[in-house]
């Protein structure tokens, strides 16, 4: 253990075995009226573009090697010009070397020293220094520049980008980290705090929004925007204009505005951040700070300062959790487990959608736009069913206006979606989903129906939120065509999609649901049908320990403001407002009856529905803040049973009270509603509904929309403890997805 | 076009024709097979010359290029497809103009000025892009080619036809005055005079530098043609193989290499010319193409020389300035003896030829072009120069243009 502990990693015994190596290849090419070469730095990790060049210790230390060599080469260059490889600039740090260090203690000190290394080399690079001269640098960015790539082309003097160059982005917020190679000192000396901001921080947590190239000029971060078809030809023609003195690119730039400004611009950034992770992530108010300090420290400061950030939030919990995250989304969820042979699944060639709702609509509009084929609506209402192609036409025409399809392509849509009162046009369909009414009768009824009409392969789908998938196929002469497809509202933006198999399913059934799936650009998770699947049956549970709470006397912004330290995207009453309440208290009744010991009956929620209110809160204030209803929480309070809230004295405004004798603290709230889930989630893994606490987590991450700093659920439920204490174990050991 | 240039001055030989001009020519630097461009492709090597003869044209506005005509002698892979379709669609220009392929072996090039500039004589073009490519390391000559086998059954040509190095061993044999030494001596010629054509700069202008990617490596920016060997010796090339033949003549030094590059030029209406206010470097006077026994195809270059003089009624003497494509040696020593024009005229090949610079099949003929267009504007004293290369299966094609700059026999 001597030769490996903490205190002798250094830059330059930084070691990764596994590295896939980005190597600094250098050429010389003459310019004309330039006198000696210019040294061209190609990074190339020797892999085509769908294995994009990343750096590693071995990677950076090419970097400092290149530069050895051409400080050595003779004529003496006149400039250094660094580029990617086909379609790729470099998309920074190698985030696998960071999950390969197994052991805790030499986690800090060795991203300390890769945070290190990554500066030498960028510096080296970028600055310039050849023995005791200072060449010009250029940034030929040809293709993706993320992260420490974009890092290395702001360490250059001047940046070309190409116009086809995407993506541009600063994500390591997104991650759990920090822009530590220089981005948070260089980019805001640049592009100004604001940019900064947009770049580094709300970008990075709008699900990581990147820039293309005209972009990342538009905002300062290139001087020059040249087309993709001889990007380097060009690019190496304006290098030699700007060593000629023809053109003073960093004379033309807009200089970044100091002071308030800057000030202004980090809050904004706080802002965000708030609104994004609630506080519950560090890695984006780091960044903030960095950049707050950019305005004045000297780079050596600010460099070692990101450093510093690097290794401290190389062993945060946060980050544990984000990189397993991003490594589920990256491979686990587009990949479902457990899933049939794929060459099983049949093809679609015409759809069906049983009923013309809202939810009806939004299906038939994703499957016409992804599939391309015919999609027929049905619904015995005619008013019902006009307004549900109707739905359809004007998304398309929404489409069309916004440019994002092409008027040829728009007609083409809109001639797939049409309507029908009889089911007779499902005779052709391969696929057939219903839509209707969350009711078990009715839906055994619509597949009697079906049955009668469609081929005996045809596949027909429900996308019922809670009702048993087997009940439904019992009955019918081929069961063994039912599968559940559940989607999530809105379905056009989550993008996870349970795909539920009963004992009966057979696997051509599931192989064609999981197709579709894909085809769809969802990420399928195969569940077991097990009531409410997984998603709701966890958001249920979770929202049923917070209306309980209300019920018993919490005050309602206090019980929902008790899970704001998780970072969730919105609060659970939130969430139960744009769920709407009928939907969570169908779910919550069928739950209820299967699960009585953990499902409350909910009763409050019900009273909300019958009296056609849709939110625990009022319209939002002249300070944008919704205030809590106070008649909501007294109808919630007075249908659940048990004691009674509504006689508080005092208190807070909806009747509820700190004080009163059933009411928990916000602390209270958040520990039974994290134990809920936790032994929700053991009870699902028990009951074999999913495969492994790995597709819970995919579930929650994009099917709640839950964040990566949380690692979906289980990760944080881990290292909190509470699924030792709640479950007696954990979901997976130290290491796999937590520090500790 | 077609001007009866000594019948009727300044006329025209019959109908409505417009005359034609070279506006500007360019070209990739050329590469070996298997080397600079190993790792580029074809249809990016002809898109670097299309933008660069927009770039150097700015009056031109694109959407008045009425057709792109992009020759290729392989027609596969990345030069197929309709290379020259797909060459404006990678190159940004408009839609609205279209594009074609061309093969005509070795005068690829060559046939996609010639049609257009008959398109633009009849009036049917104003403007049109014609040019080449040939990435011979990618595809090599003959690659996925079936030759019918009555070639064979029926002796319709002998097996030598379809290997060009043979057929020019049987043009020595054809003329066993055009000895080995002689292709050697013309050969070192050739080499001395590139050499001396790039010292003065005379290439470099015409040349778009090309961004050429090695995996291993690094990108390269290829400014210069890659296969002239300056200070070519006799000696050198004496000690060459002959891989043709045994104890043949024909040899690497005294021909033209396997080779990637690409060539381009924009052809005008002389009128639009004018209306645009585009260069008119060279002036279209006629054309020919011949066919000859496939056996000993380097011979073409005369018949179809003596048809485009009969037809544009000048003689070999009106000719200032020759650009003869060197396929090898022993064929452009064969033309010369034709024409009785000494080995070293200066007025044949004053920048030297493809014995240096290399032969990418199909590119070529824009590259005689190009040459001619520069040696004209150094030479007011000549009026017309010609471009004449053989072509495999049997053919000569020859062009013959006018100089604008001239100012009189003085």
């Amino acid at each position: 253990m001597a030769d490996s502990g903490p205190g002798t990693i250094t830059t330059a015994t930084l070691d990764y075995p596994d590295e896939v190596v980005t190597h600094a290849r250098v050429r010389y090419a003459e310019l004309p009226g330039v006198t000696g070469p210019v040294a061209l730095v190609t990074l190339d990790n020797g892999h085509d573009h769908t294995r994009p060049s990343t750096f590693g210790p071995a990677g950076l230390r090419s970097i400092l090697a290149a530069v050895d060599e051409i400080a050595a080469h003779a004529p003496a260059v006149a400039a250094i010009a660094v580029t990617g490889k086909p379609f790729i600039f470099a998309v920074g740090a190698d985030l696998s070397y960071r999950s390969s260090l197994t052991d805790p203690a030499v986690v800090r000190p060795s991203l300390h020293a890769l945070g290190e290394l990554g500066h030498d080399a960028f510096r080296a690079l970028g600055g310039g220094r050849l023995g005791d001269r200072r060449v010009p640098t250029f940034a030929l960015v040809n293709g993706a520049a993320m992260g420490g790539g974009l890092e290395l082309a702001l360490h250059c003097d001047y940046r070309a980008f190409s116009a086809a160059a995407a993506p541009i982005a600063l994500p390591e917020t997104f991650l759990g980290l920090v822009p530590a190679w220089g981005g948070t000192f260089l980019l805001p000396n640049l592009v100004g705090a604001e940019n900064a901001v947009t770049v580094a921080v709300e970008n990075a947590l709008s699900q990581n929004r990147t820039l293309t190239g005209p972009q990342a000029v538009e905002l300062g971060l290139g001087d020059v925007l040249l087309d993709s078809a001889d990007f380097l030809e060009r690019g190496l023609v304006w290098v030699g204009a700007v060593l000629r003195g023809e053109v003073d690119p960093a004379g033309a730039r807009r200089r970044p505005e100091r002071g308030p400004a800057w000030a202004d611009a980090v809050a904004r950034g706080r802002a965000v951040a708030d609104a994004r992770v609630h506080g519950a992530a560090p890695a984006p108010y780091r960044a903030l700070e960095l950049i707050a300090a950019a305005e004045t420290v000297s780079p050596d400061a600010g460099f070692a300062a990101e450093t510093e950030a690097l290794a401290d939030l190389s062993v945060t919990e946060e980050l544990a959790a984000s990189l397993y995250a991003f490594d589920l989304t990256q491979k686990r969820a587009r990949r479902p487990v457990g899933g049939p042979d794929p060459k099983l699944a049949r093809k679609v060639t015409k759809v069906g959608v049983v009923g013309a709702g809202l939810m009806a609509s939004q299906l038939a509009l994703l499957f016409a736009r992804r599939l391309l084929v015919p999609v027929v609506l049905t619904d015995i209402d005619s008013e019902r069913l006009d307004r549900g192609v109707g739905y359809v036409h004007a998304e398309i025409d929404k489409l069309l206006a916004r440019h994002r399809l092409s008027p040829d392509a728009a007609n083409r849509l809109k001639a797939l979606v049409t309507g029908s009162l009889t089911k007779d046009v499902f005779a052709d369909a391969d696929l057939v989903i219903e839509a209707v009414f969350e009711d078990m009768g009715v839906k055994k009824t619509v597949f009697a129906e079906l049955e009668a009409i469609v081929g005996p392969e045809t596949v027909l789908l429900t996308n019922t939120s809670a009702l048993s998938v087997t009940e439904m196929a019992a009955g019918l002469a081929h069961p063994e065509r039912v599968v559940g497809l559940h989607f999530f509202n809105p379905v056009a933006v989550l993008p996870l999609v349970e795909v539920v198999r009963t004992p009966s399913s057979d696997d051509a059934a599931v192989a064609t649901t999981l197709a579709v799936a894909k085809t769809l650009r969802k990420n399928a998770v195969l569940v077991a049908d097990a009531p409410a699947f997984v998603v709701n049956r966890l958001l249920v549970r979770f929202m049923s320990e917070v209306l309980g709470a209300i019920a018993s006397g919490t005050p309602v912004e206090e019980a929902d403001r008790a899970l704001e330290p998780l970072g969730l995207p919105m609060s659970p009453l939130e969430l139960l407002a744009l769920v709407g309440p009928p939907v969570a208290l169908h779910v919550g009744e069928i739950m209820h009856a299967h699960f009585p010991e953990r499902y409350a009956d909910p009763a409050g929620l019900r009273a909300l529905v019958e009296a056609g209110r849709s939110s625990f809160y009022g319209p939002p204030g002249p300070d944008g803040r919704a205030a809590v209803d106070p008649e909501v929480a007294g109808l919630v309070r007075a249908a659940t049973s048990g004691p009674s809230a509504g006689s508080a004295d005092g208190g807070s405004a909806d009747g509820g009270s700190a004080g009163h004798p059933g009411a928990l603290s916000g602390a209270e709230v958040r520990e039974r509603a994290a134990a809920a889930l936790a032994e929700e989630i053991r009870l699902l893994l028990d009951e074999n509904v999913v495969a492994e606490a790995a597709d819970v987590d995919v579930c929650m991450l994009l099917g709640a929309g839950w964040p990566f700093h949380l690692g979906g659920v289980t990760p944080y439920l881990d290292r909190t403890g509470i699924s030792e204490k709640v479950t007696g174990r954990r979901f997976a050991p130290p290491g796999v997805a937590t520090i500790s | 076009m077609f001007q009866s240039a000594k019948g009727q001055p300044g006329g025209r030989s019959a109908g409505a024709v417009r005359d034609v001009v070279f506006v500007d020519g360019v070209r990739t630097p050329f590469g070996k097979a298997k080397g600079v461009y190993a790792e580029t492709r074809a249809d990016d090597l002809i898109v670097k010359v299309i933008r660069e003869l927009l770039r150097r044209n700015p009056n031109l506005p694109p959407e008045r290029v009425d057709d792109v005509a992009i020759a290729a002698t392989t027609q596969i892979g990345d030069q197929g497809l309709t290379i020259g379709r797909v060459a404006g669609i990678l190159s940004g220009l408009p839609r609205s103009v279209p594009g074609y392929a061309i093969d005509r072996m070795c005068a690829g090039a060559v046939t996609a000025v010639t049609t257009t500039a008959a398109s633009i004589g009849v009036g049917a073009y104003d403007v049109a892009i014609a040019g080449g490519v040939e990435h011979m390391g990618r595809h090599p000559m003959g690659e996925a080619a079936d030759p019918n086998p009555r070639f064979l059954s029926e002796q319709l040509v002998d097996f030598s036809a379809l290997v060009m190095g043979e057929t020019a061993e049987n043009l020595h044999d054809r003329y066993p005055g055009i000895t080995k030494d002689r292709a050697d001596a013309y050969a070192v010629a050739s080499q001395e005079k590139v050499a001396k054509a790039y010292a003065n700069g005379e290439i470099q202008p015409d040349l778009v530098p090309v961004a050429a990617r090695h995996a291993e490596t690094g990108w390269e920016l290829v400014s210069k043609d890659e296969p002239p060997r300056p200070g070519t010796s006799m000696s050198a090339l004496a000690g060459l193989k002959t891989p043709f033949r045994p104890h043949g003549r024909v040899t690497a030094g005294n021909s033209a290499g396997l080779n990637d590059g690409a060539t381009g030029c924009i052809l005008a209406a002389a009128d639009v010319a004018a209306e645009l206010g585009l260069t008119s470097k060279m002036t279209l006077v006629g054309y020919g193409f011949a066919g000859v026994d496939p056996e000993v195809m380097g011979v073409g270059p005369i018949p179809s020389t003596e048809k485009a003089l009969a037809r544009t009624g000048l003689s070999i003497g009106d000719i200032g300035l020759f650009e003869l494509n060197e396929a090898f040696a022993v064929q452009v020593l064969a033309f010369l003896d034709h024409f009785g024009i000494d080995d070293d005229d200066p007025r044949v090949n004053p920048y030297g030829g493809a014995i240096a610079y290399g032969h990418p099949l199909a590119s070529s003929g824009v590259r005689l072009m190009t040459q001619l267009a520069r040696e004209f504007s150094e030479h007011p004293e000549v009026r017309y120069g010609l471009t004449a290369m053989c072509v495999g299966l049997g053919m000569g094609a020859t062009t013959i243009w006018e100089n604008p700059a001239y100012e009189g026999a003085n």
